[in-house]
């Protein structure tokens, strides 16, 4: 058992109860730092690939933007806590098992098809920042300018909708 | 024993060197309360705390012992994941932003070269820019963890001011790292050691082959945007509203406030660490490195102090000060004369010494401006941060890519 | 090494929980978090097949879809909280109709 399999398993048995507390907590902002976990252990599995700027980005926008806006809204509404809704029976019965089915089908088709994935590259010739920058400006300019298009349409919208109507 | 570094030392050295770190940064913090006292009380006119060892030295002892031994209340109806993890992430996220920091060139010690900080990563910037990031939880939290309406809005109001100020602060530095072209900070540094010694910083910025720009508006902008980022004077409003009314750490006590007042502590001397690492060279000595003779300003320096300290201290008031206050002044010229003669050791304590030169003075300014500034309104404070410090940081970024394609032509 | 199996196993893992959990929530916040859970697993399966192929396209399209959840994020959250006060509630089976 390697180091990497070891730091692999740990990060992958908190993204996983992250994932599972987001379920099952009442409250929205236990869900909320649920979620902070699974993304800082998603970006400690991004370090562990090798996609050191990807990790570093996660943190940073997802972990440090995206969450503390969502903290914020959280608090702002004062959500409370869920309240307790019979399920209906059919949902429980039938829903469960079948969602288990799809994640068996989805998980053995990964596995069967493992034999064709091509082997993971030496972890020397991994993307640096310098790569990624490299790619983003020659080959991916385009959708570049584009994302940047959307995130200027996506601020004005913000400001128009927190606007008071007067 | 270099042949046990060589084979264990990938697990000896980090953990001895994370030990070293936590006992002086802890220390550091401790007397960084005593200074900020005592400077803020002369620049007013009066004494600090003087009476609880010789000069006030024992001060934060005394603060320390308090903390652990008051009682420590908890409010009913808080919520208790966000009541008790706020002052521990905070106090986390600041100590983890010391392991990237490098505190002075590689050393090698025994035959075993090893960076001076604890990690070395390539993307140290980032990393640290993370970790600032997720710093807004620890506030935000506890303001909602208080169950306490002031809390609530106070810790909503910091945490809107550290995410506004975050922006300027990460602009700030992309001057910096045009010039170097990497995001580690020991190759920032590196890149700064030109032989013309002070004038090469990036804040001056001339060097040999022309890449290298003045980086003065974006040093400007940075400090500005990392005290509003430490939550100190002038951009204060949500901390001292527990002055006013309240604060986001109103319903904690002893020992969590503890935490949130070594975390804040600490996270000014990780700040004042980038800001000279990224402007005023990090621990390259202000002087060229040709001028060999001022290896020995460490020495020059200490010697005369320690006698100072124990020619002062042997005619101090207290019994107990005219025995600590030579001891220490003792220490000081020991230390001062051991460096002179010693000529390996003095060689390793050069980049350190420099290093935390700059830092002490960095924090003496952030302490001098507690003293003297009012703060900001928050309307005016948001303001600032999103209508001034934002596009001068942009502005500096073009500027100074402008400048530096224009000479690299 | 890690198989890149194991990432995309994690991957479709995280996926199904972020279904399950955008399916039986009722608070219209949590039912947007599950769907941050399912673009970070898709981000996920991105960067592990970026790194089997040995190429960097794949951390491109996550550096795009990163910046694409943050850009929703921000004005569906705009929408909630209008929507909240509109309704003074934020549970979605009371917003099921278009009268108020």
């Amino acid at each position: 058992m390697s180091g990497a399999l070891v730091i692999f398993f740990v990060l992958a048995a908190l993204a996983v109860l992250g994932a599972v507390s987001l379920i099952l907590q009442r409250h929205p902002i236990h869900s909320a730092l649920s979620l902070i976990l699974v993304m800082v252990s998603l970006a400690g599995l991004y370090l562990l690939m090798g996609a050191e700027f990807i990790a570093a980005v996660q943190i940073i926008v997802y972990g440090g933007a995206v969450m503390v806006l969502f903290v914020f809204v959280i608090m702002l509404l004062n959500a409370g806590e869920e309240e307790r809704t019979n399920f209906s029976k059919l949902a429980t019965f039938a829903g469960i098992p079948l969602a288990l089915a799809l994640g068996g089908i989805i998980a053995a088709a990964i596995i069967r098809s493992s034999g064709h994935m091509p082997p993971p590259a030496a972890s020397g010739a991994m993307s640096s920042t310098g790569d990624l920058s490299k790619l983003l400006f020659s080959e991916f300019v385009y959708p570049f300018e584009l994302t940047s298009f959307l995130i200027l349409v996506a601020i004005l919208g913000a400001i128009v909708l927190a606007q008071r109507e007067n | 024993m270099s042949e046990i570094l060589a084979k264990y030392g990938f697990l000896i050295v980090p953990i001895v060197k994370v030990a070293i770190l936590v006992l002086v940064v802890l220390t550091l913090d401790a007397y960084l309360t005593w200074l900020e006292r005592k400077v803020i009380a002369h620049i007013q006119a009066r004494w600090g705390p003087h009476r609880v060892g010789p000069h006030g030295l024992l001060q934060p002892l005394a603060d320390g012992i308090k903390f652990i031994l008051k009682e420590d209340p908890m409010p009913s109806g808080v919520d208790k994941t966000a009541y008790f993890l706020a002052p521990f992430l905070t106090l986390m996220l600041a100590m983890t932003s010391l392991a990237v920091i490098p505190f002075g060139p590689d050393i090698t010690i025994f035959g075993y070269t090893t960076n001076f900080g604890i990690a070395d990563v390539n993307i140290s910037l980032l990393v640290l820019f993370a970790i600032t990031a997720l710093g807004v939880y620890g506030f935000a939290l506890a303001g909602w963890g208080s169950n306490n309406k002031y809390s609530l809005l106070g810790g909503l109001r910091s945490s809107a001011q550290m995410i506004s100020y975050e922006l300027a602060l990460t602009l700030s530095v992309v001057g910096v790292l045009l010039i170097a072209g990497d995001l580690s900070l020991k190759h920032i540094v590196e890149k700064q050691a030109g032989d013309l010694g002070l004038l090469s910083w990036n804040i001056i910025g001339m060097s040999k082959n022309h890449g290298s720009f003045t980086q003065i508006i974006g040093c400007i902008c940075f400090f500005i945007a990392a005290i509003a980022e430490t939550n100190r004077v002038p951009f204060d409003l949500p901390e001292a509203e527990s002055e006013l009314v309240a604060g986001y750490h109103t319903e904690y006590a002893s020992m969590k406030f503890a935490m949130f007042f070594i975390g804040e502590y600490t996270s000014m001397i990780a700040v004042s660490s980038l800001f000279t690492i990224l402007f005023f060279g990090g621990w390259l000595s202000p002087l060229p490195a040709s001028w060999t003779m001022t290896h020995y300003l460490p020495s020059i320096i200490l010697l005369p102090l320690g006698l100072w300290v124990i020619y002062d201290g042997v005619r101090y008031e207290t019994i107990l000060g005219r025995i600590i206050l030579p001891g220490a002044g003792a220490v000081f010229a020991l230390l001062g004369a051991g460096l002179f003669l010693s000529s390996t050791v003095n060689e390793v304590i050069q980049g350190p010494f420099w290093f935390f030169a700059k830092v002490g003075s960095v924090l003496f300014f952030y302490i001098w401006m507690r003293a003297t500034l009012p703060r900001f309104r928050y309307d005016q404070l948001m303001d600032f941060g999103w209508k001034f410090l934002l596009p001068v940081s942009i502005a500096n970024v073009v500027l100074t890519s402008a400048v530096i394609m224009w000479r690299m032509k | 090494m890690v198989p890149t199996n194991y990432y995309l196993i994690l991957s479709a893992i995280l996926f199904g929980l972020g279904v399950l959990a955008f399916v039986f929530k009722r608070n219209i916040i949590t039912i947007f978090m599950a769907i941050e859970l399912m673009l970070n697993a898709v981000n996920l399966a991105f960067v592990a097949f970026s790194q089997a192929l040995g190429k960097a396209d794949g951390e491109v399209f996550v550096l795009f879809v990163i910046v694409v959840a943050a850009a929703e994020a921000a004005v569906g959250l705009g929408i909630i909280i209008l929507t909240a006060r509109n309704r003074r509630s934020l549970n979605v089976e009371r917003v099921d109709l278009l009268k108020l």
